[in-house]
């Protein structure tokens, strides 16, 4: 691979020119003639009972054309699939509510849809939903975590005794002995909550019935066509080769986007069957904050046994995982959480105890990071505390910790997300740590550079943490790569794509095995029509998945050229030189040919095909990784406090990045500079702020503050490679890296700015309002 | 997100506009840049049934040095035409450092002084402003033109002195004394942002140094611009020195009774009174003796 001329390298986007240039074509794009337009009339009440429902003046509306409730979607109107069934953990209890596609007799969160209005436009169909009348009783709301599990708490779902949705034990080693046997025992309260993923393009779908043909064919904004595809065939009872997805240019997915079904996957194309129009739904932003899944927070009640010397012995974790109304996505986000908050650490004990509940909130399913950044939080804000009760600085309490290189593959005797082992194939953690502290300058900083900045009356702290990210995991991805006349090749895989330049790193593979440039290959991707086998873009997988599977068509393609081109031009197969789109005769370059023209010679018009081979330069492979391949890294940052106002200014920020074999450096830096925006407005800016009565308080753009161009500041990057060993391309995933351990990384610098004897930070968000609270509260010795 | 049906009118003059006016009264709603009335009518928080677009009425735009000093800007001259204009720098300063805290380039570029002011939005940065400069606003209705005070147009949350069947035409700004300095800053959670707290500040200096007049204003903290009396009355006939300004700001804090939130409490929005308002009167008071701020 060390002469291959793409990977590896700062190849800019084949997908760039029609993006840049406007011509990219985006869920809205699609115009279909005679098309309606559809909006939900959704429940503002968090919880309550329906009485009845009246949709006679809303039909009367002019320009309206249908309006469907509960009672008319028949069968369909059922509740789930579950899309992730709970792992196989010995004890686990999962209680499955999924929601229905529309609410009939309950609501359980705001937002919830009950009636599909469909109407000449947009603007009509909003008009119209003002004149719908839905009877609704409203029911005791209950939104706070703990509060949920109160025995005299109101129980969302029929057939519970309470609103536990899940709990799961997972433990390794005797933590008790653990305990017994330490010097010291850090016991601390963690509250860690998230947001929305805010995508910048909202969900959409648009579909469309040909009754001559029997074929439904839809636009999704999804991370999964096909496995959109097969549902919707089962669910209407048609062939699987009758429904075809296409999920056109995304603008962000960042993991909502994987969940299914969402109501408007099912019911848009069932009104497209009902009318025999094609229908088009654009969620807006205002809807995005309800009907859209999102991520929200845990409690973690956490203890940590160590020796004096640093070293952990234990941990103890107790955490409380909040679901929303209904839990579709299974328990992906807390297993998640209880896994990755080992992190990079050798930690002999481990109990962990998480219990899912149900609230009346929007569903949570993952957005980026998808409950690692809760558990870094956890682990690295008790490793900081722990530094400081012994008097170790916080950098070595972290080197003392890591897993040694030699003890890869690592098994950490836990269940993860994809069902298989917790084990992390491959790691080196100190030569990042040590990079990451020279960039920020640590060593100066604590030689005098602190007490320098605080004299001259700065308030200045520095926050250093690592992390790890599982990836990669399967279970499988295809693709299909071929050749053709022009010379052009075409790639097709089943992955959807959002913004992670899949258009160009994919490519890059294929370039290098077939002999062409990066901009002579094609990719597809998202599209049913293509390529129907396959799962999706989620948990950090396509570059591994998808990229492995491209590699293995790609080489199937490189040996059909080979053998070809030696037939075509007579010589021997090792003498073939393949490159620049031709092969070529090594020892005599005037005896050559352009791929496309061997393409065309490999599916002949006349003559015999030779049995036991196949027409054209095409193969398609796949590829299935047992387990996952865990990325690491730490981030630093050096941040400023301006202690009247708790104004927080990120001064600099370093990223040293573990990910194994990189594809495109240019593109890993824009999906790190993403992941870090994203981490800090989940550590400073975003929160849903949401009432007693489960009404959200800032829906939209104005109060939830998403960080901005002055907000995010330059990020440093360098990179540590420690190939994956289970995958022929040693690539490991780094979607979601930017974001994981940023919370971490900034609790840890502030409090080093403030410089406030005792003063800790165990909650995120912060925000100059909280922070202030808070320093008001340990300065009073008060709760805030 | 889409509003909901309304008539569209888009008149040329004046004339025309109070005449729309006149005949449509509490059911029109006037279009100035629409960078708050345009959303609101999105998420059908507003539904007027009549808009009056006032971009066309060329007679309300334009800034305008007047002989007595001071400036003159018409209703609907563009926020970022205020910002670059030398004018406003050179006899207005406190307007023109006021300009950039006001969101963001691409709103301010639509967004217009009269619609910004007839708005009254409590977190706005151009109420607070005009009531420190004393400026005095003209308005047009059926009974002819009046001068209304920036102290005496502001009512409360979203209430200005203005009838419906009234438009503000044109601001006056008087020139400020000799030995005045100005500051203005805000605290918001990201750069254009409403702001949590913002102050402007006057300060005008006898030729001792003491303090001959001082005007305050405090914007996100109640219904509207506030002046902080009291405060104010702290800094007068005084020396402005750091402890004088200190008690300024504490009375300020004092004073208000800010409202609580999803982004500040009412206590850290009294706690960002008194740091901001001791910086701008720092400020202020360096310029009006000609010092750096």
């Amino acid at each position: 691979m060390s002469d291959a001329p793409f990977f590896g390298r700062r190849v800019l986007r084949n997908e760039d020119e029609v993006l840049l240039t406007g011509r990219a074509q985006f869920i809205d794009d699609i115009q279909r003639p005679g098309m309606l337009h559809v909006a939900f009339w959704r429940s503002d009440f968090a919880h309550a009972r329906i009485r009845s429902v009246d949709v006679e003046r809303a039909l009367a509306h002019p320009g309206v054309v249908a309006a469907y409730v509960a009672d008319d979607l028949g069968d369909l109107w059922r509740p789930g699939p579950l899309l992730v069934p709970p792992p196989p953990i010995e004890g686990i209890v999962f209680h499955e509510r999924c929601h229905l596609p529309l609410a009939k007799d309950r609501i359980l969160h705001a937002g919830e849809p009950v009636v599909a209005i469909v109407a000449s436009s947009r603007y009509v169909a909003e008009d119209a939903l003002a004149e719908i009348v839905v009877d609704m009783e409203p029911l005791p709301v209950v939104v706070d975590l703990e509060a949920a599990l109160a025995a005299d708490a109101p129980i969302l779902h029929e057939g519970l005794d309470s609103n536990l949705a899940a709990h799961c034990v997972q433990s390794k080693g005797d933590y008790e002995a653990a305990l017994a046997a330490a010097d010291l025992v850090i016991k601390r309260r963690f509250d860690y909550d998230r947001g929305v993923a805010a995508a910048i393009e909202n969900r959409g779908v648009v579909a469309q019935w040909d009754e001559a043909e029997a074929r439904l064919t839809i636009w999704d904004t999804t991370q999964a066509p096909i496995p959109i595809r097969n549902g919707l065939a089962g669910m209407f009872g048609l062939s699987e080769r009758k429904v075809d997805v296409i999920a056109p240019f995304i603008g962000g997915g960042f993991g909502p986007k994987i969940m299914m079904f969402y109501p408007e996957e099912i019911v848009v194309p069932w009104i497209a069957m009902q009318l025999g129009r094609p229908v088009k739904w654009i969620e807006d932003r205002a809807e995005n904050f309800y009907a859209t899944t999102q991520e929200r927070g845990q409690i973690h009640e956490a203890e940590m046994a160590l020796s004096s010397d640093g070293r952990i012995l234990g941990v103890r974790d107790v955490f409380l995982h909040d679901t929303g109304a209904y839990d579709p996505y299974g328990l992906t986000v807390p297993i998640n959480a209880q896994c990755t908050l080992l992190g990079c650490y050798d930690v002999p004990a481990y109990h962990s105890e998480f219990t899912v509940v149900f609230t009346n909130r929007p569903i949570v399913t993952p957005v980026r990071g998808a409950g690692r950044q809760h558990g870094v939080f956890v682990m690295e804000r008790l490793l900081d505390t722990a530094a400081r009760e012994l008097g170790i600085d916080r950098v070595e309490i972290r080197r003392r910790n890591y897993l040694s290189p030699d003890s890869f593959p690592h098994d950490h005797g836990l269940v993860y997300q994809d069902f298989s082992s917790l084990i992390y194939d491959s790691g080196d953690y100190e030569p990042a740590l040590a990079r990451a502290a020279e960039m920020i300058g640590y060593a100066a900083w604590c030689e005098g550079g602190r007490d320098a900045s605080r004299a001259a009356g700065e308030r200045v702290g520095i926050g250093i943490v690592s992390y790890v990210e599982g990836t990669g995991i399967g279970p499988y991805e295809g693709a299909r790569v071929s050749v053709e006349p022009s010379g052009q090749v075409q790639v097709a895989t089943g992955i959807g794509t959002q913004g992670q330049g899949h258009f160009t790193t994919l490519a890059q593979i294929v370039a290098d095995q077939v002999g062409v440039e990066v901009t002579d290959v094609h990719v597809v991707t998202g599209d049913t029509r293509e390529f129907h086998w396959g799962t999706g873009t989620f948990a950090s997988r396509g570059a591994v998945v998808a990229g492995n599977a491209c590699h293995a068509a790609a080489l199937a393609v490189r040996e059909k050229i080979l053998d070809l081109a030696a037939k075509e031009l007579d010589v021997d197969r090792e003498r073939i030189e393949l490159g620049n789109g031709r092969v070529a005769d090594v020892d005599d370059p005037s005896r050559q040919m352009t791929l496309g023209e061997l393409a065309r010679r490999a599916n002949p018009l006349r003559g015999a095909v030779v049995p036991g081979t196949e027409p054209g330069l095409e193969a398609t492979a796949y590829f299935g990784p047992s387990r996952g391949t865990t990325a690491s890294g730490v981030h630093a940052m050096r941040v400023e406090v301006d202690e009247e106002t708790f104004d927080v200014r990120i001064l600099d920020y370093v990223v040293v990045h573990d990910c194994g074999r990189v594809i495109n450096p240019l593109i890993l830096d824009g999906q790190i500079h993403g992941g870090v925006a994203h981490g800090i407005g989940n550590a400073f800016f975003e929160q849903l702020v949401m009432d007693d009565n489960g009404q959200l308080q800032n829906a939209s753009f104005m109060d939830y503050l998403l960080p901005t161009a002055t907000d995010v500041p330059r990020i440093r990057i360098d990179h540590v490679a420690t190939p994956a060993t289970d995958t022929p391309l040693g690539v490991k995933g780094a979607g979601e890296a930017g974001c994981i351990p940023t919370a971490a990384a900034f609790a840890q610098a502030v409090e080093d700015a403030l410089g406030i004897e005792g003063f800790e930070i165990c909650e995120i968000p912060l925000s100059p309002n909280r922070l202030f609270e808070l320093v008001r509260a340990h300065r009073t010795g008060s709760r805030a | 997100m889409k509003p909901p049906p309304f008539r569209y009118h888009a008149p040329e003059t004046v004339e025309e506009t109070l005449a729309l006016l006149a005949e449509y009264s509490w059911d029109a709603k006037l279009l100035a840049g629409g960078q708050s009335l345009v959303p609101a009518m999105n998420f059908r928080l507003a539904a007027p049934a009549v808009l009056i677009d006032l971009n066309r009425v060329a007679e309300l735009q334009g800034i305008e040095a007047l002989d007595n000093g001071g400036i003159a800007l018409g209703a609907m001259t563009r926020q970022r035409a205020v910002e670059h204009s030398e004018v406003v720098r050179d006899r207005a300063p406190l307007l023109h450092e006021a300009m950039p805290w006001i969101a963001h380039p691409q709103i301010r570029s639509r967004g217009t002084i009269g619609g910004s002011i007839a708005h009254a939005d409590p977190a706005s940065e151009l109420p607070a402003v005009m009531v420190a400069l004393r400026a005095q606003f003209r308005a047009r209705g059926p009974e002819g033109e009046r001068t209304i005070l920036a102290e005496d147009f502001f009512l409360g949350l979203l209430m200005t002195a203005l009838a419906p069947e009234e438009l503000l035409t044109r601001i006056e700004i008087p020139a400020l004394p000799e030995r005045t300095g100005v500051a203005f800053t805000e605290f918001a959670r990201r750069h254009g942002d409403y702001a949590l707290v913002g102050v402007a500040a006057v300060v005008t200096l006898n030729a001792d140094d003491t303090c001959s007049d001082a005007r305050l204003t405090l914007l996100s903290v109640g219904e509207g611009p506030f002046v902080p009396a009291q405060a104010v009355a702290e800094l007068r006939e005084t020396d402005l020195s750091d402890d004088t300004i200190a008690a300024a700001a504490a009375a300020a804090a004092a004073e208000i009774d800010p409202p609580t939130d999803i982004h500040a409490s009412s206590d850290f929005r009294r706690h960002l009174t008194g740091v901001l308002v001791a910086r701008v009167l720092r400020s202020a008071r360096a310029r009006a003796r000609g010092q750096p701020a």
